[in-house]
C-alpha cells in the first residue's frame, strides 16, 4: 500500500530525517519579518507550497519545532524560508532577530501534498495572499517562472502598508506571464484609485480570474483573511474543489 | 540531540504531563482546513453510517438532538504542534450511533461535507473514545470549527476529527482519506508523534 501511495501525487519520499541546514544569507523583508536562505546538503528538492518543519535546540537539549513555508522551489539542497516574528513566539523571534550566517538549524521535509503547485499544470493560477501568506505563492511564482510555464498567474496580494510587502522588488518586477494586484489595508500610496482596507468580494470580482475559466485558485494568510476570501470566491461562483487554503496562526 | 543553536534558550521546561512529545499549549483555537468552510443548514443536514452490506442508518439534526448527549471534557492535539487543554464539547457518543450497527469490517472512512475525508480503525470510535459533536465551550460549533457537527476522536490528531461530518463508510481495509494520502501518518497517535508517513 506504501508503494501504491507513493506513486500518487503525494510527496515523493518519506519525510523523516532531520538535515542539518547552513544559513547562506538573510535579508530584511518588513519591519517584522525577513527571509533566510539556507544550503540543507540531502535535502533533495522540493515542490512550490510546501513547508518544512524548523528543529532548534538549546545548550541543554530542549528542543522547539514550528513548520514554515517555503519559499523556494526545485530540485535544490537551496532552501529559502521567509518568517514573521510573532511577539509571543517561541521560534519566530530567533529566527527573525538572532539566527546568523553561518548558523546551523535542522530542517525537516519536504511537508504537505495538497498545497501545491506544479509546472505541470496548464490551467491559470490565481494567488491570494494575506500578509507573510505570500510565501509559499512566492515558492509557485517563481516555478512558474523558472519552468518557463504558459499557465497565465495572477497575484492578489493584501497588505498593511507598502512597506509590510514580502519579495517586494521581486513582485514589482513580475516575469512575463504574472499580473501581481496590490491591495493596501491601511495605509495606500498616493495615486492609488482604492481606498485602503481589508479584501473585499469587490476587489476579488475586479482582479481575480473569474470562476468562467476554471482557475486553480491558492489563497494563504491569517485564518481571517482566508476565510472571508474562501466565502467570497465561492459566493462569486468559484468551484469549491478549486480553491485550496492555507491559513495560519502564531508560533 | 540534534546540533546546539546559538543563542537559543527557548521557553520553560516545565513538563506539563497532559503534553504530547513536540507540541506546545496555545489558548486560541486556531483553524486548519484545505478549502473553503462548507455551508451546512442543520435543516439539510443529514448523518449516515453505510456498512458493506449497503446498509445504511441515517439520522437527521432532530433525530441526532433526541438521542443520548454527552457532555466531553479533554485534550485536544493538532498535528502542527499546538495542544489545547481542557476543551469543553457536547455530543453523541458514536458507541450510541453504532448501537444497531452490523458490520465484520475493521476500519472506517468518515466522509464531510466540502469532501474531505478521513480514515480510522473502528476500535478507535468505540468504547467513549469518539463523539459526533455540536457544541464548543457552551456554544454551538462554528462553521470554521466544523460546525453544524464534527467528529470528535481527542485521542488522535485532531485532523482525525472530521470538520463538517456527513457520514461513516465500513471498510476492510485501512484506505488513506484525504491528509494521509497527502504526506499525514495513516494513524496519526500524538503521543507516538505518528505526524507523517
Amino acid at each position: 500500500m506504501i508503494t501504491e501511495r507513493e506513486t500518487r501525487d503525494a510527496p515523493p519520499h518519506r519525510v523523516g530525517l532531520w538535515h542539518v541546514g547552513v544559513v547562506v544569507s538573510t535579508a530584511p523583508q518588513t519591519p517584522t519579518g525577513r527571509s533566510i536562505v539556507l544550503d540543507v546538503p540531502g535535502w533533495g528538492g522540493n515542490l512550490a507550497g510546501q513547508h518544512a518543519d524548523v528543529r532548534l535546540t538549546a545548550p541543554d537539549g530542549y528542543q522547539a519545532v514550528r513548520s514554515y513555508s517555503i519559499a523556494s522551489a526545485g530540485e535544490t539542497d537551496r532552501v529559502e524560508l521567509a518568517v514573521d516574528r510573532f511577539p509571543d513566539g517561541e521560534v519566530s523571534p530567533y529566527l527573525v532577530d538572532d539566527l546568523a550566517v553561518g548558523d546551523q538549524v535542522e530542517l525537516r521535509g519536504p511537508l504537505g501534498g495538497w498545497f501545491v503547485w506544479t509546472p505541470a499544470q496548464t490551467e491559470p493560477v490565481q494567488l491570494i495572499g494575506g500578509g507573510s501568506g505570500i510565501v509559499p505563492l512566492m515558492a509557485m511564482i517563481r516555478s512558474h517562472a523558472d519552468s518557463a510555464s504558459a499557465a497565465p498567474f495572477r497575484l492578489l496580494y493584501s497588505l498593511r502598508s507598502p512597506g509590510d510587502a514580502f519579495f517586494r522588488s521581486e513582485l514589482e518586477t513580475p516575469t512575463p506571464g504574472l499580473d501581481v494586484t496590490w491591495l493596501y489595508t491601511r495605509g495606500t500610496p498616493a495615486g492609488l484609485p482604492r481606498a485602503a482596507g481589508r479584501i473585499t468580494p469587490d476587489d476579488l470580482a475586479a482582479s481575480a480570474f473569474p470562476p468562467s475559466i476554471s482557475p486553480a485558485v491558492f489563497v494563504c494568510g491569517p485564518t481571517g483573511f482566508v476565510e472571508t476570501v474562501a466565502n467570497a470566491l465561492v459566493a462569486l461562483g468559484h468551484d469549491p474543489h478549486r480553491v485550496k487554503t492555507e491559513r495560519f496562526g502564531g508560533a | 540531540m540534534g546540533i546546539i543553536s546559538r543563542g537559543f534558550s527557548g521557553r520553560s521546561r516545565e513538563h506539563n504531563p497532559a503534553l504530547p512529545p513536540g507540541q506546545y499549549l496555545t489558548e486560541d483555537f486556531p483553524v486548519l482546513s484545505a478549502g473553503p468552510t462548507p455551508d451546512v443548514d442543520t435543516a439539510e443536514w443529514e448523518f449516515s453510517i453505510r456498512t458493506e452490506s449497503g446498509a445504511v442508518h441515517k439520522w437527521d439534526w432532530e433525530q441526532l438532538q433526541a438521542l443520548p448527549i454527552e457532555e466531553v471534557g479533554t485534550h485536544i492535539h493538532c498535528v502542527t504542534r499546538w495542544s489545547k487543554l481542557g476543551t469543553s464539547w457536547r455530543g453523541v457518543s458514536l458507541d450510541t450511533l453504532f448501537a444497531e450497527v452490523e458490520t465484520s469490517n475493521d476500519y472506517v472512512m468518515a466522509h464531510s461535507y466540502g469532501g474531505y475525508t478521513t480514515n480510522v480503525p473502528l476500535e478507535d470510535l468505540l468504547d467513549g473514545k469518539a463523539w459526533i459533536a455540536f457544541e464548543f465551550d457552551g456554544e454551538p460549533l462554528e462553521a470554521e470549527h466544523g460546525g453544524p457537527a464534527r467528529l470528535l476522536i481527542p485521542h488522535l490528531y485532531f485532523w482525525k476529527s472530521a470538520k463538517w461530518i456527513r457520514g461513516l463508510v465500513m471498510q476492510s481495509d485501512d484506505e488513506p482519506g484525504f491528509w494521509e494520502q497527502n504526506g499525514y501518518h495513516l494513524y496519526g497517535d500524538p503521543w507516538l508523534e505518528q505526524r507523517y508517513w
